[in-house]
């Protein structure tokens, strides 16, 4: 694939990229487009004005929280090789990938797309969900179209199913407990062409 | 040595007269002459088949790369989704993977957006060897290169220069002959003639742009009193339907050439020409355009609701103005197609004289015109579900994809009621079902 080695080339450690995320060369090339598009005025890196420009993330109830999942804590600047690593969470499972003992496990693997999940919840990230920040995403997801009750009763109910060692909060391996028959690899990723 | 000179100077000039002569012979009778009669050689469609030839060879030498995700995988609407996760048919409730449909939904958008995709110009499937629309392709070979650098000396070498001489002598001619129109007193006569004048203007410049348009359904062709309405591309629209047909155009007023242009035609026969202070009133604005409508010896008036230009692909909410004033509205589709030139103006990157630039270099502008049949408002319809009628009406027609996004949104931010959808569609889900509940 001739010019297409020399886009490729543009990319600091792009090797490395493609290994630890299984994108293919075509794709890296696609989301590097993408990246260019989105940072519009050429800096290199993306700020959170430059998601907020997209029209329907900005409709998306949680578009915040997706967008604050790109920045890790204290960071206000998002680099192509940041991007990628997010956007890998969402890639299908390998289902052919063979289990090598001491290898990572991959991005896109089921743990770790429930790990994404979970930190949308999690918003101070002290690894539970508090009851106040599960209201806080129930009143993200329904807006004003319910009352206050209505809420409290339904993240009551919720806390009470899910947390399993009384402690009012919902840690990670509750939140996975209560997944375990969900298809996460369906609802949690996204097919990228070829 | 300069005895020497003096022949070749004798027999240069010479040269350049007679090919000077030769070359506006056969555009006066070519071009010029079928233009004023509206008659057609068929030259343009011969080569616009040429150039279907030439990118299929072209085709095979190149790479493709297509849309990054496939969106309509699994494409389910909210409450689908959100039934489906429900494990073991319980009643619908909220659930701690409520979260994955909007947290997908969301990082889909990141990767490939609707609207930013409407805004940018469309994306073709294999190269029509124009420098502009080589995005995706980054495999190219030395023979499609050269098959390239062919196209751009013909295309700037001898098709520009024809097409600048023809955009200035139809300009030109559309000045001059209608103030001399202007000059008689109103009646049939003038009317005639002002038709006859605009006609072949308007023809002269489609002559100029290359442009191969096929009409459909003539019969429903816009009439007297009432508004056509057409989806919005680039300002060659305006040429476009006004090379078929006579409108009464509306705009603001410019200064310039456009100025000049705009003051020339107004005396022919009246269009409605707004000063910048007075399009912000929308009361004097519609009165000015019921006024017009109302006066059935007046022509059509032409308006592109969209109040933008959008890329071809879609048609994106209409403004509801034209649709207040309860006359009948004769919706047009226009879609161009994007092989032979891409007529898409992007007014945020390139300025206007930049884009004719792109318009007179590319290899033609090849589109269709489907004439719908004339609609009105009906009992209990109000303005903006009118409106939508005819924006679906448009989009089915010229096979765009209708969407309620606001062509405003190009500058804009999202309106918040577009995230409260979203959330009422959710609850509706959620809580509605519980209702449910209790009163069983």
């Amino acid at each position: 694939m001739g010019s297409t080695s020399s886009t490729l080339l543009k990319i600091p450690n792009v090797e490395v990229l493609m290994q630890e995320t299984g994108f293919s060369p075509a794709h890296i090339i696609r989301l590097h487009d993408r990246f260019k598009a989105l940072d519009k005025e050429g800096r290199g890196h993306l700020c959170p004005q430059d998601f907020g420009a997209i029209k329907e993330l900005a409709m998306n109830p949680i578009g915040d929280r997706i967008i604050g999942a790109f920045f890790s804590p204290g960071k206000e600047t998002v680099d192509f090789h940041t991007f990628v690593k997010i956007l890998a969470h969402f890639r299908p499972v390998d289902k052919d990938r063979p289990k090598e003992p001491n290898s990572p496990e991959p991005i896109n693997s089921r743990s770790n797309k429930l790990k994404f999940a979970f930190q949308l919840y999690d918003q101070d990230k002290d690894g539970k969900i508090s009851r106040d920040e599960l209201l806080k995403v129930l009143r993200s997801m329904l807006g004003m179209q319910v009352t206050e009750e209505q809420l409290e009763s339904i993240a009551d109910r919720t806390i009470q199913e899910a947390d399993l060692d009384r402690d009012e909060a919902i840690s990670f391996e509750e939140f996975r407990k209560s997944l375990e028959k969900v298809n996460i690899d369906h609802k949690m990723s996204i097919r990228f062409l070829r | 040595m300069e005895s020497y000179l003096f022949p070749f100077d004798s027999l240069i000039c010479m040269l350049l007269g007679i090919s000077f002569t030769v070359w506006f012979t056969l555009l006066l009778v070519f071009i010029i002459v079928p233009a004023i009669f509206g008659v057609s050689f068929g030259i343009r469609r011969l080569y616009m088949e040429s150039l279907v030839k030439l990118f299929e060879v072209s085709e095979c030498f190149v790479n493709r790369f297509n849309q990054i995700i496939e969106k309509n995988w699994f494409k389910m609407s909210l409450e689908q989704e959100v039934q489906e996760m429900r494990r073991g048919g319980a009643e619908p409730e909220f659930d701690m993977s409520d979260i994955f449909y909007f947290c997908r939904r969301g990082v889909e958008s990141i990767v490939d957006d609707e609207v930013t995709k409407r805004f940018t110009a469309e994306e073709l499937e294999s190269w029509n060897l124009l420098t502009r629309s080589n995005y995706n392709f980054h495999h190219i070979s030395t023979r499609l290169t050269a098959l390239w650098g062919v196209g751009v000396l013909i295309r700037y070498g001898f098709l520009l220069p024809l097409r600048v001489t023809l955009a200035f002598t139809g300009v030109g001619l559309l000045v001059v002959l209608t103030s001399i129109v202007g000059l008689f007193p109103n009646g049939r006569m003038k009317n005639y003639l002002s038709d006859k004048v605009h006609l072949m203007c308007y023809r002269i410049c489609i002559r100029a742009l290359t442009a191969i348009i096929t009409y459909h359904d003539s019969e429903n062709k816009p009439k007297n009193g009432g508004i056509c309405v057409a989806n919005h591309t680039s300002p060659i629209d305006v040429i476009i339907l006004a090379s078929d047909g006579c409108y009464a155009m509306v705009g603001q007023v410019h200064g310039g050439l456009m100025g000049v242009i705009q003051r020339a035609m107004v005396k022919a026969c009246p269009h409605i020409w707004f000063e910048r202070s007075e399009v912000k009133d929308r009361h004097l604005v519609a009165k000015r355009l019921s006024d017009h409508v109302a006066d059935t010896s007046k022509l059509p008036i032409l308006i592109f609701p969209e109040g933008t230009c959008i890329n071809n692909t879609s048609v994106m909410m209409f403004k509801k103005g034209s649709f207040e004033i309860g006359c009948t509205v004769y919706p047009v589709a226009i879609k161009y197609d994007p092989r032979f030139g891409d007529a898409f103006w992007n007014s945020s990157k390139f300025g206007m004289v930049n884009y004719l630039l792109h318009m007179m270099s590319s290899w033609a502008i090849v589109c269709s015109v489907w004439y719908l049949p004339p609609m009105s408002r009906m009992e209990g319809e109000d303005a903006v579900q009118f409106a939508n009628r005819v924006k679906a009406a448009i989009a089915r027609k010229g096979g765009l994809a209708d969407l309620l996004w606001d062509g405003g949104l190009k500058r804009g931010k999202v309106k918040e009621v577009f995230k409260e959808e979203q959330q009422k569609l959710y609850s509706k889900v959620l809580v509605g079902s519980s209702e449910d509940r209790s009163h069983s």
